[in-house]
């Protein structure tokens, strides 16, 4: 627990000093869900019944952006071997890496998407839907992104492979994502589809940081 | 007086076997000074050492037992100084070294080391603005902090440490090892020759890798 808690407190600490990357995902999450509107229409009736969907499709980019540069640095500079000799282990180093990487980039997100769910005119009753689904979801991106940042680590053009070994694992999470949001646009239920979202947020929270480990651990040797 | 010994070690990266049946043997208060050509296969010796790196055959053992029947107490007992100097560029030389001190359970005394390779004046500076070797002398204090330690590690691995220093800094170094020799600790260091060779000379064996992938004592 000291050890995760001293990742987490140092990454934080990185990203606040020279990240960037978090203040990207954000501004790309606002661009790219500005520019819909103007391809498909600004149809009032129309937006809402888009909106969900195309929050979610940009979060899960704007979530990718940052996901290459997760173990990089630490790759490059020979952190990598010494996390590994440390006493926290590999499995805590995943779980702390996709853990700052949610409070950098998916709580940020989280934080923008009522700006855009008042421009896609979404109704108040779907806010709600819309911070729970991403609540849950977010950390999901993280967690799952942190293994293709494992698996591409040295890779040559690791950022376009990371994006194909991705995307196809974040569909579940947009389907189920922007079906929330679709629900209570409806006026339907959306608890199922949370609970569905939850448990994917815990299959993820077991099982991510174990397989980021052995992708590290592939990595490293 | 066991220390660390290898038996048969082996080591393939790729198709190419880097080295093939390796009997080394380390006794406490020693240092091994690995000598080799490029490529000759020192820094995948220090890796399967240090536990980064599988060995394709053969074993290594501590005190005559196999590091691998417990991983973690290996892991523990081991200092590893790489080719990279692992500093973030946005983090003080303090704040660099107290992370890994903590991360690995050691008091983070940290002025005695800085000032051991006396850079203890940059102590607040962002790594980013440190030249190549003042870089190498913080990453090389991370060793002055664990021997400052009660639970510092016994065997330390250094991959080409002089690389980027100065005559004084070598000089420095050496007095760190040769006081982590003088308390029964290990220092297997791979060189291509020169001062710290020289300054260590009295307490060191010598090996050296051939590029055939075998190994000579002395």
């Amino acid at each position: 627990m000291i050890g995760l808690t001293l990742l987490v407190r140092r990454e934080l600490g990185l990203a606040l000093r020279g990240g960037t990357d978090a203040v990207m995902a954000v501004v790309f999450f606002v661009l790219a869900a500005v520019l819909f509107p103007f391809g498909v229409g600004a149809d009032p009736a129309m937006l809402p019944r888009i909106g969900g969907g195309i929050i979610w499709v940009v979060a899960l980019l704007a979530a990718m952006l940052s996901l290459e540069r997760m173990f990089s640095a630490d790759y490059e500079d020979g952190s990598l071997d010494l996390l590994y000799l440390s006493p926290v282990g590999l499995g805590t180093l995943a779980l702390a890496k996709a853990l700052s990487h949610w409070m950098t980039t998916g709580v940020l997100l989280l934080i923008a998407a009522p700006i855009l769910a008042l421009l896609y005119n979404l109704p108040v009753s779907a806010l709600g839907a819309l911070f729970l689904s991403m609540l849950l979801g977010t950390p999901i991106l993280s967690l799952v992104g942190g293994i293709g940042a494992a698996l591409t680590l040295g890779a040559r053009r690791g950022g376009v492979l990371l994006a194909l070994l991705i995307l196809p694992l974040y569909i579940p999470v947009l389907i189920f994502g922007a079906g929330a949001i679709d629900g209570a646009v409806a006026g339907r239920p959306i608890a199922p589809q949370l609970m569905v979202l939850g448990g994917f947020l815990l299959a993820a929270l077991a099982l991510a940081p174990w397989a980021t480990a052995a992708a590290l651990r592939q990595a490293i040797e | 007086m066991q220390g660390l010994t290898t038996h048969k070690l082996s080591c393939i990266r790729g198709d190419r076997a880097v080295f093939a049946g390796l009997d080394l043997e380390v006794k406490p208060g020693r240092a091994l000074l690995l000598t080799g050509a490029n490529g000759s296969g020192k820094s995948s010796l220090m890796r399967v050492l240090a536990g980064l790196l599988p060995a394709a055959a053969g074993h290594i053992e501590w005190e005559g037992a196999d590091i691998s029947e417990d991983p973690d107490a290996h892991r523990a007992r081991v200092a590893y100084i790489g080719h990279a100097d692992p500093l973030k560029p946005s983090m003080t030389a303090t704040e660099n070294l107290r992370f890994w001190a903590r991360l690995y359970g050691l008091d983070p005394a940290i002025e005695p080391a800085l000032y051991q390779f006396s850079i203890e004046h940059l102590a607040d500076v962002p790594t980013r603005y440190f030249s190549a070797g003042q870089k190498r002398r913080l990453n090389l204090a991370r060793l002055a902090a664990g021997q400052n330690s009660p639970a510092g590690p016994t065997l330390w691995l250094l991959d080409e440490p002089a690389t980027g220093l100065d005559p004084g800094a070598v000089s420095m170094l050496a007095n760190t090892i040769l006081a982590h020799l003088s308390n029964e600790g290990i220092a297997i260091i791979s060189t291509h020759g020169g001062r710290l060779d020289e300054l260590i000379a009295d307490h060191a064996d010598h090996f050296t890798l051939q590029t055939t992938g075998s190994g000579v004592a002395g």
